[in-house]
């Protein structure tokens, strides 16, 4: 990592390790996972379901339901501050301020007995010091810049007068009304139609650039992360397994399961598919997080795995310039799958 | 809105009717009227005095010509006459009905400005020994009849201060007012904090899960704004049906705390007019609190709407 892009870094995270305490033992949904954002980059986490891309994100905003779970180790600096030291009165500044978050379900993520206007009016005021009247102004400009049409009139409307984009929409408006350094969409476009998926990412997109805003899209979708993110890191049960720049890993992913993923995307013609071809999947399910095997958490899955990757687990490597993979054999593997 | 509110008095008016042809039909099933129970007392019965005093009273008619005489004169604001003061009814109602009030007020007021704070209290700190605490006292709440809780009070008050609160039209102090209207409301009132609490703790409970809870932690709103701004007002439609409800059953608590406080209120007065078969005083009272709780029901329905933007009632 070269000087000037450390300048740049907005949000850094070291070794963060967040665990859950249940009646079924204690897991770790967040193992060691470092990463950082730098200002105007969209950095993308991909994994399936359970892998703990948003108890990531929650760890970052603090937001991890305590019981039962909690951060118990590493650090997340944010311009600076490490927000794992501050106390609940000093995040809460930092919380819809500094850095913000949407969320998968547009639905009900909305407080449905409160005007739109009121839940943007509701930020603005919690950060800024405003008027009621200048931040109502506020609201109805952010409502006007995330496109929806008559924001005068939507800011009077409730959750339930707007359609799912739309919804969408607002919360990227509320998210994005006191310009936060870092922005974290968590499945942002899961829950919509295709046809608004592509609108909704576009707009983030375009206001990121605009504002200069450092993103974190976490999304299971690599067809997103291919359209949006200039790096990415993946993640499997808790840990991650590969980072790179989105262009060095679509040409040469080197972890089995990136290549699983990618596999089992449908035809793209660019990765040269057969249109009429079976769609690919990975084996077997993700372990479970409270009986991990000793290795490797991958190789029960794995096609390629040999002795070494169930007894031990293996690091994470620099494999190419700015390229890590968790895997033993990642050397190993070369090109598109 | 309009349209609704007109069907909705449409069918108050419905049931209004049918009450009062309710309690007039069961009033005359009940064996015996207050002719019976006069002669009973006085052991020598000449029938000629008897149906003498029924036809003066009324009670010689067919049924339905009693009916329509009651409805009639309810409708020209004419309750009839007491059969045991031989006062109007109105005037023996009238008066009772600002004591009782007063103490149903107050006992909804307490019932509510306990039971929802201590239940969102409850809610919020989930498994605490607080919580443990708040719902031990809510269900000792909900199992103390409150006339065993009054003569509780009662007994603690004689043994506190070695006298007991008596009834006093014109409290001079504030301690009396206190002692006569508030520790009665309490005691009536504490089945209805207890029961608001239960419902406000389960109401909290399911709404702190929700989405949007998490999206005003993660704009940086703090617990307080998160807890009775963003939960409570989606928690609080259950609460508002029970206090509505609570509103009516009140009365059934309030006949018994009345007798026991010795307050001269209206619920006390029902069960004396019952005990002498008054037919014009029962009949109007439960007239009266069928319009109440019809009205209580109504408020209820328009609250949702007016707190809930998704319910609208339309055609």
């Amino acid at each position: 990592m070269n000087e000037a892009r450390k300048d740049d870094t907005i949000l850094d995270v070291k070794n963060l390790q967040t665990v859950f305490f249940t009646n079924s033992g204690l897991f770790r949904a967040v193992d060691d996972v470092s990463f950082n954002v730098r200002r105007g980059e969209t950095l993308a986490i991909v994994g399936e379901s359970g892998c703990g891309k948003s108890v990531t994100a929650l760890s970052v905003m603090r937001l991890v339901p305590d019981p039962p779970g909690r951060v118990v180790g590493g650090s997340v600096t944010l311009e600076g501050t490490d927000l794992l030291s501050l106390d609940e009165a000093e995040m809460r500044k930092i919380r819809g301020n500094r850095m913000s978050m949407i969320f998968q379900e547009p639905m009900t993520s909305l407080n449905p007995v409160m005007r739109i206007g009121d839940q943007i009016t509701e930020v603005l005021r919690l950060h800024q010091e405003m008027t009621s009247k200048e931040a109502w102004a506020k609201a109805v400009e952010m409502l006007r810049l995330v496109r929806i049409p008559e924001p005068d009139r939507r800011a009077q409307e409730y959750p339930h007068q707007l359609s799912g984009g739309m919804r969408q929409r607002a919360m990227i408006a509320m998210a994005l009304a006191c310009r936060p350094a870092l922005l974290i969409a968590d499945e942002p476009t899961t829950a919509l139609d295709v046809t608004i998926q592509a609108q909704i990412l576009a707009l983030i997109v375009d206001l990121q650039k605009t504002l200069g805003t450092g993103l974190i899209l976490i999304t299971h979708d690599l067809g997103v992360v291919a359209q949006t993110a200039q790096r990415v890191i993946v993640m499997y049960a808790g840990k991650k397994v590969e980072e790179a720049t989105v262009e060095e890993l679509f040409a040469n992913p080197k972890h089995p399961y990136t290549r699983g993923l990618m596999a089992s995307m449908p035809a793209v013609i660019s990765f040269g598919a057969k249109t009429d071809a079976r769609l690919n999947e990975i084996p077997g399910m993700v372990p479970s997080l409270t009986n991990l095997p000793p290795g490797c958490a991958f190789a029960p899955r794995c096609s390629l795995a040999i002795d070494r990757c169930r007894a031990e687990y293996p690091p994470l490597q620099e494999v190419d310039g700015d390229h890590f993979a968790a895997c033993w054999r990642a050397t190993e593997l070369v090109g598109a799958p | 809105m309009f349209a609704y509110i007109v069907r909705r008095l449409a069918l108050m008016l419905v049931t209004l009717i049918g009450i009062s042809i309710i309690i007039f039909v069961l009033l005359r099933v009940v064996p015996g009227n207050i002719v019976d129970i006069l002669f009973d007392a006085a052991g020598f019965v000449d029938p000629t005095d008897k149906a003498n005093l029924e036809k003066e009273l009324g009670l010689n008619l067919p049924i339905y010509q009693q009916y329509l005489n009651w409805i009639g004169g309810l409708l020209h604001g004419d309750l009839g006459y007491s059969y045991v003061s031989e006062k109007p009814a109105l005037q023996e109602i009238l008066p009772r009905i600002p004591i009782t009030a007063r103490l149903a007020a107050l006992a909804l007021l307490f019932s509510a400005s306990i039971g929802i704070p201590l239940g969102v209290l409850s809610a919020v700190h989930q498994g605490s020994k607080l919580d443990y605490t708040l719902r031990v006292v809510s269900l000792s709440g909900l199992s103390l009849p409150s006339f065993w809780l009054g003569l509780l009070i009662l007994m603690a008050s004689v043994s506190l201060f070695g006298s007991m609160p008596i009834y006093n039209p014109n409290p001079k102090t504030w301690t009396e007012a206190f002692a006569i209207y508030a520790v009665p409301a309490m005691a009536v009132g504490f089945r209805s904090a207890a029961l608001t609490m239960r419902i406000t703790r389960s109401s909290m409970l399911e709404i702190l899960r929700q989405d949007y809870i998490r999206t005003a932690r993660a704009k940086g709103a703090s617990e307080a704004s998160v807890n009775y701004r963003h939960a409570l007002k989606n928690a609080i439609l259950p609460v508002i049906t029970v206090i509505g409800i609570e509103a009516a059953f009140l009365i059934g608590g309030l006949i018994v705390t009345e007798t026991v406080f010795n307050i001269p209120g209206v619920a006390r007065f029902l069960v004396e007019a019952l005990r002498w078969r008054d037919y014009p005083i029962v009949q109007n009272l439960v007239m009266l609190i069928a319009v109440v709780v019809v009205v209580a029901n109504f408020t209820v329905d328009m609250l949702y709407a007016a707190i809930d933007p998704r319910i609208r009632y339309g055609d």
